[in-house]
């Protein structure tokens, strides 16, 4: 018996390995290898016809550090952040609240909220393009309806990212406004017809019964947009380029112009690495917040 | 008062909706009127499709979208693949190290593709994939979201199936293949979609990789196309942009519902 049960578990951990095998590759690959290759390419010198690379240490990290440059686009990374997180969770509430009310045109409404969610960012930017256009462009031309002047919205520091993140909002906000939905719909009637019963406000009955049910979608969906807020970049290729004078520039398009214009793959490295360990402080937390969650249930 | 509040509901909802979908309504109606047209807001102007046609005449498209099509469809074989085995290992198998390789995994999920740029574009080059296809497609078919996704899916299987399946003399992959598998499918159409529109619509990467016409998907065409050395104008690069998003958009519209619940349940679970 105890012969067969040990074959049994033989033929397992055989099987799984040799089921895991191909991802394990993969993985390792292009996941783990470039992650602990970023990490020591970015302790060595950039590699030039005159200089071989070599071992500098820290050294690619204090000229960070003591690079205005990396600490403005530090600086509007954390201001994307810090705008499109909240507001594209307010929006996409607003929406989820509305789309779920008993209104006329529901099925547009929902379908319109979705829709720039199917569009690639580089189409979204060349839509908004047609916005931002001075003299051409529409907000100029409703500005002038009014007499305002027309405004390069893309092209002057104070509101080149404001542009941006308009574009980022708009793309994400529907997006997030399905969790929120289908969270809604867990939501038990009974609560409502109570509240009812009780004469709540609306305003009340949103803010301490939906509110503090729609938590955990919403610490969901933050974590969602706090990631999006490194990734989603493709539309400064189009609106901005990350100028003007860096005003616009974020750090995901900042490595790709160092280690892909500049070709300084080292400082390209280092800014990963510091990429990382943020993303890796956000993962944590996450896993935290899970764990916490799975203990409620 | 009720009736006032619904109205306002309404109102409010609906003036969101017609902005939300304002680019795309002025983009279309660009696309469809000419430049100077366009630009002025001539709103009883005449209808061309001009402008379609000088986009579609100015970039190789049909390539770009063969491109698109080819990636997306190399990358979910790949992920069907790999996801499949490695789920079911991770959800019905018990070997030593299990545990510890799953959570390598799952930092794999934070550690985005799109910040290991310049590292998997040397991986590539060494590979000799540099602006090919496959070069494209290959670090995103390990997907950790999709190995956690399949194995959420198969740890729901009934372990009576399971079981049944072997007294029949169903061998492990057999009884993947033939019990798991079929079970699976929702997950499999959901993830799908995902993946779909995910790389239909991805940029940077293939930007990185890819360095000419033979291999460059929809996105980084629009984007060489839309440049403005090219110096095309706003109404042509509105239809370009329609162009190019159409396919997406008319199959999300068709399947609106299977999208949007789809897009949940990937996120969800």
């Amino acid at each position: 018996m105890s012969a067969h049960a040990n074959l049994e578990r033989r033929r397992q951990a055989i099987y799984g390995w040799l089921l895991l095998s191909p991802a394990a590759v993969l993985l390792t690959v292009f996941a783990f290898y470039p992650s602990i290759a970023t990490l020591w390419s970015s302790l060595f010198s950039r590699h030039t016809r005159r200089n071989p690379s070599e071992f500098v240490g820290t050294e690619n990290y204090a000229d960070l550090f003591a690079d205005p440059t990396f600490w403005l686009v530090v600086k509007n990374n954390l201001f994307y952040a810090g705008i499109t997180i909240p507001v594209s969770i307010f929006i996409a509430l607003s929406m989820a609240l509305w789309a779920n009310s008993k209104i006329s045109a529901r099925g547009f409404v929902r379908t319109a909220y979705f829709t720039p969610t199917v569009l690639p960012m580089i189409a979204a930017a060349n839509l908004w393009l047609f916005f931002y256009t001075p003299g051409l462009g529409v907000l100029d031309q409703i500005g002038s309806l009014f007499g305002l002047p027309s405004v390069n919205w893309l092209g002057q520091p104070q509101t080149a990212l404001w542009a941006i993140i308009i574009v980022t909002i708009w793309k994400e906000a529907g997006f997030f406004m399905i969790f929120y939905l289908a969270a809604l719909q867990t939501i038990p009637v009974d609560l409502k017809e109570a509240a009812d019963i009780e004469g709540t406000s609306r305003w009340t009955y949103t803010r301490r019964i939906v509110l503090p049910l729609l938590m955990p979608t919403t610490l969901f969906i933050a974590v969602n947009a706090m990631i999006n807020s490194v990734k989603l970049i493709d539309h400064l290729f189009i609106l901005t380029k990350g100028g003007p004078s860096d005003a616009s520039k974020l750090i995901l398009y900042y490595i790709w112009e160092m280690a892909f214009a500049f070709f300084d793959a080292p400082h390209a490295a280092a800014i990963t690495v510091l990429v990382i360990a943020v993303l890796g402080v956000v993962a944590a937390v996450q896993f935290l917040y899970l764990d916490r969650r799975t203990h409620y249930q | 008062m009720k009736s006032f509040t619904k109205f306002i509901d309404s109102f409010g909802a609906i003036l969101l909706a017609v902005i939300w979908i304002a680019p795309l309504l002025f983009a279309f109606w660009a696309a469809t009127h000419s430049t100077s047209d366009a630009v002025n807001l001539k709103l009883f102007s005449p209808w061309t499709l001009d402008n379609f046609r000088v986009a579609w005449s100015g970039a190789p498209w049909l390539k770009y979208f063969f491109n698109t099509f080819m990636l997306v469809t190399v990358i979910l074989i790949g992920q069907f693949f790999l996801t499949t085995l490695a789920g079911f290992a991770f959800a019905q198998l018990r070997f030593p190290g299990k545990d510890f390789v799953f959570i390598l995994v799952l930092m794999q999920l934070f550690i985005l593709p799109e910040v290991l740029i310049v590292e998997n574009y040397a991986m590539v080059s060494r590979l000799g994939l540099f602006d090919s296809i496959l070069g494209v497609g290959m670090p995103y078919m390990a997907s950790a979201f999709g190995i956690f996704l399949m194995r959420q899916s198969f740890k729901g299987v009934p372990i009576e199936l399971h079981e049944a399946a072997r007294i029949e003399g169903c061998g492990l992959l057999g009884i993947l293949w033939r019990v798991y598998v079929p079970l699976a499918k929702p997950t499999y159409l959901a993830y799908a979609l995902v993946s779909v529109s995910t790389h239909w619509n991805n940029f940077l990467w293939p930007l990185i990789v890819t360095n000419s016409p033979e291999t460059r998907p929809l996105t980084v065409g629009l984007s060489i196309f839309g440049a403005p050395e090219n110096g095309v104008d706003i109404s042509i690069i509105s239809a370009a942009t329609l162009m190019s998003v159409a396919p997406l958009l008319i199959a999300f519209l068709i399947f609106q519902r299977q999208f949007v619940q789809s897009f949940l349940r990937a996120g969800i679970k």
